[in-house]
């Protein structure tokens, strides 16, 4: 099935976010980035933090979804995300984000060594934010009509 | 003797008892709808990780991991999904029926219990138990972060080497009118084979086993929790949900036998007075 297509599922513990047929995946490993194509060999891979795009079968390529440390099933024909948390764009909330982002990098410059501070738990949330930023600026813009007076 | 005016107190007191029941009724129903929900919207994710976690197992010859270390039960821990409310005909109840039956069959050991769910907290503790741990008010709306908290809290406890072995019991969600009581064992996590018709596909892992397997094992820790508490919660409903429709059913029949009462008394009343005006009337004749 060289020219066929990969059935992408796309599951967290709360919900099925996706279930489509795709030509193309690329997905945030724990060790790099990971591009997959129909046929690939089966693979077993943890994810890291960011972000996971496809292409449909049509061609189009797809609005990037964020995607937060979990596993990875690669089949020849078919792709299982067991992710601990995926968002769509339109799904995050940015304000929360970039409020995120700001706690982590003061946590952060207060350099490592400091008390109190769980240095991998600080970088895991700073990346956190920026892919989420990242792939919140791909929702579509409704808000100023969504919040009249803005 | 009731007069006409008591009888149509009571009528009204159990209307609006009828009208309270009801809407309960209807409450829970929505939120049973809910419930069953994201309880579906959740098996996806545990069966691909249970399946994902039977292959890597599958590929260790003797896997070895904190979580599967499996020691003499001397010291359990049971985790006791109850309610947070009452009025749910005898749900609460039945769960601390199979708690006490795990107990006893632990008779000897050291316990200890985490309550989830207020009912079962405040029964527990009056049966003298001490926590560790408590959730109370995390059911009416589960969410995964509760679950991994619960988690983590027994799999700390379970590495550390301060339990042997932990049991979940709960409610499995069967149909409305059916639930299931169940006692799963959470840790060590039993080691898993192969299904039978599922592919043992080689795959190539990016990582060692050994680290997806340490990856993985807490994931499914947390998984069968949030399963356990959505099961739990969408019994929870349905149990309420039948409570209140028999309630408001109960509530109907007693208003019919006190109408009928009523009309019986009115009735009565009128032919006492029309004996008396007519013998009365025969008497100055």
């Amino acid at each position: 099935m060289s020219a066929g297509a990969i059935q992408l599922v796309i599951v967290t513990p709360e919900r099925q976010l996706l279930s489509q047929s795709v030509s193309e995946v690329t997905l945030p490993g724990a060790d790099g980035e990971l591009g997959v194509l129909p046929g690939h060999a089966p693979l077993i891979t943890e994810l890291g933090i960011g972000e996971l795009r496809y292409k449909e079968a049509g061609g189009a390529a797809s609005e990037p979804i964020a995607v937060i440390r979990g596993f990875t099933e690669v089949l020849p024909d078919r792709v299982t995300v067991l992710a601990e948390t995926a968002e769509r764009p339109e799904e995050i909330d940015i304000e929360r984000a970039k409020k995120a982002l700001e706690r982590a990098e003061k946590r952060i410059a207060a350099g490592p060594g400091t008390q109190d501070i769980d240095w991998d738990r600080a970088t895991a949330s700073l990346q956190r934010a920026l892919v989420r930023i990242k792939v919140a600026e791909y929702a579509p813009r409704k808000r100023s009509v969504a919040v009249p007076g803005h | 003797m009731p007069t006409l005016l008591d009888f149509r107190r009571r009528i009204r007191s159990v209307k609006n008892t009828q009208q309270i029941t009801r809407a309960m009724k209807f409450v829970a129903a929505a939120r049973l709808r809910r419930a069953q929900e994201s309880a579906l919207a959740a098996r996806p994710y545990a069966q691909e990780l249970a399946k994902m976690l039977r292959s890597i197992m599958g590929r260790i010859d003797e896997p070895q991991h904190p979580l599967l270390a499996v020691r003499p039960e001397e010291r359990v821990l049971v985790i006791v999904l109850t309610g947070e409310r009452g009025l749910a005909g005898a749900f609460n109840t039945n769960i601390l029926k199979k708690a006490n039956e795990v107990f006893r069959a632990n008779q000897g050991k050291k316990l200890s219990v985490i309550p989830v769910g207020k009912k079962g907290r405040d029964s527990l503790k009056r049966a003298g138990f001490e926590f560790p741990a408590e959730f109370i008010n995390v059911l009416a709306k589960v969410e995964f972060s509760t679950a991994r908290e619960i988690a983590t809290l027994v799999t700390e406890l379970y590495t550390k080497e301060a339990i042997d072995a932990v049991y979940i019991v709960f409610s499995e969600f069967k149909s409305v009118i059916s639930a299931n009581l169940a006692v799963q064992k959470l840790l060590p996590v039993e080691k898993m084979e192969a299904v039978e018709g599922e592919s043992r596909t080689d795959y190539i892992y990016e990582q060692p086993v050994e680290k997806l397997l340490d990856r993985l094992l807490p994931r499914y820790v947390e998984t069968t929790v949030l399963r356990a508490m959505l099961e739990s919660s969408a019994s929870e409903y349905a149990a309420r949900m039948t409570a209140m429709e028999s309630a408001t059913k109960n509530a109907g029949e007693v208003i019919q036998g006190l109408t009928l009462h009523m009309n019986k008394v009115r009735q009565a009343a009128i032919t006492r007075e029309i004996i008396e005006i007519v013998s009365g009337a025969s008497s100055t004749a």
